[in-house]
């Protein structure tokens, strides 16, 4: 499972302090400590505070300059995704994200071929997020093809299916678990597929327990990848115990400990 | 119609081990030998490197061993009373690569020998020949917290292969093993999620996990080999994918196993339609011994010496294929 910390978000208000006042302490804070809980990327976002570039690199290079973790340049503007990364030191990266409108698709999906990125690609367009499994497959399709068409690989290719809170549209969960199916096999080998976990929960009172079943339900469907908040100890749970019963760790009495070392010791 | 790739490759190497010491390391040895660092299943040269062929360890006892029988006796006639003589004629005539010193005296329920005079008998084969040496304890988990601090002592800076620990017993081998510059098998009962336990166990004592071998237990053939076949095959691929607990070298005990059944003890007056014991129990041990080269052993313990002889030659020929 590839885990992309949510955390450095201008949304949350200490971030959106931070980038403001180009304070890097908190930044640099939410980084270690969400490298140290084991994230795969770190999610960069300054939309809530900033639509200039020269913010998205600061925000870059404070991050690179305290961990070794891959970056997840994340925003609406080509502009503020060209420079998170122009800014990037030579690590793996991913773009967060285009949509399948053919304007986004034009000019973010060469920057991620430039850079040797990987791509999200949220299911949505013009006339906005789908409510059915046909128009998430018709979508996450459109956006597979231009991407492989444009020299991407299907495992640089990032599919968002577009989760929603559980609370207000109860429906769409079990729709995005279909779509995932249908995600899975539109190529062999066949493209990540990715979501916005924290969606799932939003205003709910048990949003723990809801975002950690939703996970462990969508990895049996075929979840490899999801933005999340990586600091919660029983989400890792979950998600570690997914992988062992999906018989991709062998088993021991450890397997959590097992999970946390090779994530805080990279890939052990 | 092109032919398709069909190539595999793999994320990680399994660890390479060192075996001995020489002068200049520390140690005494004439010799140290290699094992792991394949990155590719047992032989399989055409997906990825096997820079180590396996190796033949050679059995020698610290008490002369009255249950083999007589055809593996035969050959070191005169020499089983004498650990030191009897490793020297594994290496000199019968070629090993190692010696696997068994300090079966010290077992409890047996001579119940003291630490110290295991440690004399260590340092006489150290002192006989200038291979690494395997030493392995008698089993029994308390006798063996007493005698191998003292043997690993007599050994220090040797860099022997210390065994075994078990999920149940590991602490004081591996506070041996560090101090005295040691490495170390780890043994599980036919079982791959105790084999990663105990690696886990050991390295959370503070033990490097690429200083260690995995020991699954081993069956002889017709007594649950292809259990222990199977548990060594998701191993390697596991180690080979990249999961460090699973990515050390195998250790197989051929010779005890094989010696132990009766289709390689029987004697032709008690199984008339058997043939010759003396042919028979060589080619029960090799044939074991095959088996678990194909498995991915690294190590492989064995007793006779026309066994030994073919398992050498079988692994030169599947070593042929080496880029």
């Amino acid at each position: 499972m590839i885990l992309i910390g949510e955390r450095i978000n201008a949304g949350f208000k200490d971030i959106g302090r931070a980038i403001r006042a180009h304070d890097p302490e908190p930044i640099r804070r939410w980084a270690r400590e969400q490298a140290a809980a084991g994230a795969d990327f770190l999610d960069l976002n300054i939309g809530a505070v900033s639509k200039n570039p020269a913010d998205m690199a600061w925000l870059v290079e404070v991050v690179q300059e305290t961990v070794p973790t891959p970056i997840c340049v994340d925003s609406n503007h080509p502009e503020v995704l060209r420079a998170g990364l122009e800014a990037l030191d030579g690590r793996p990266a991913l773009l967060n994200s285009t949509t399948a409108e053919d304007e986004k698709l034009e000019k973010i999906v060469p920057l991620a071929v430039k850079y040797g990125a990987g791509l999200i690609g949220v299911a949505q367009d013009e006339r906005g997020s789908p409510q059915d499994v046909e128009r998430r497959v018709e979508l996450g399709a459109k956006i597979f093809m231009a991407a492989t068409e444009a020299g991407l690989p299907p495992d640089k290719i990032f599919l968002d299916p577009v989760l929603m809170p559980i609370r207000f549209m109860q429906d769409q969960a079990l729709k995005v678990l279909e779509a995932i199916r249908e995600y899975r096999i539109l190529s062999d080998p066949p493209p990540h597929i990715s979501v916005g976990l924290s969606n799932i929960c939003s205003q709910a009172k048990e949003r723990g327990l809801i975002t950690r079943t939703f996970v462990v339900m969508a990895m049996a469907a075929g979840l490899d990848a999801a933005i999340c908040n990586v600091l919660d100890p029983d989400l890792r749970a979950a998600i570690a115990t997914a992988e062992l019963i999906l018989n991709r760790e062998i088993y021991t009495d450890d397997y959590l400990k097992v999970w946390a070392l090779r994530r805080s010791k990279g890939g052990m | 119609m092109p032919v398709p790739e069909v190539r595999e490759s793999f994320s990680q190497a399994i660890y390479t081990v060192r075996l001995g010491a020489s002068w200049e390391e520390g140690g005494t040895r004439t010799k140290v030998v290699t094992v792991g660092g394949e990155r590719a299943l047992p032989f399989h040269h055409f997906d990825g490197e096997i820079p180590n062929p396996p190796v033949v360890a050679m059995e020698v006892w610290d008490i002369p061993p009255e249950d083999w029988p007589d055809p593996v006796r035969a050959p070191f006639q005169g020499v089983l009373d004498s650990p030191g003589k009897w490793a020297r004629k594994c290496v000199e005539e019968y070629g090993a690569d190692l010696i696997c010193l068994r300090l079966v005296g010290t077992d409890p329920a047996g001579e119940n020998r003291a630490p110290a005079e295991a440690a004399s008998v260590v340092k006489e084969v150290l002192a006989a020949v200038g291979v690494p040496l395997i030493i392995w304890g008698c089993g029994n988990p308390d006798k063996d917290n007493e005698v191998f601090p003292v043997v690993g002592e007599a050994a220090a800076g040797e860099n022997c292969l210390l065994g075994t620990i078990t999920q149940d017993n590991y602490k004081t081998l591996v506070a041996v093993a560090t101090a005295y510059k040691h490495k170390l098998i780890a043994e599980s009962p036919v079982d791959i999620n105790i084999a990663k336990q105990v690696n886990i166990l050991a390295m959370d004592a503070g033990f490097p996990l690429e200083d260690l071998v995995i020991y699954p237990s081993t069956g002889a053939l017709g007594y649950g080999i292809e259990y222990v076949y199977s548990i060594m095959e998701r191993t390697r691929l596991a180690g080979l994918g990249g999961d460090k607990f699973m990515a050390q070298p195998i250790l197989c005990d051929i010779g005890k196993e094989a010696w132990a059944v009766k289709e390689a003890r029987a004697s032709k007056e008690e199984q008339p339609s058997w043939g010759d014991e003396r042919l028979r129990g060589p080619l029960w041990e090799a044939t074991t011994a095959y088996m678990y080269l194909l498995a991915g052993a690294d190590i492989l313990i064995m007793r006779h010496p026309q066994a030994v002889r073919a398992v050498k030659e079988m692994i030169q020929i599947l070593m042929r294929g080496r880029g």
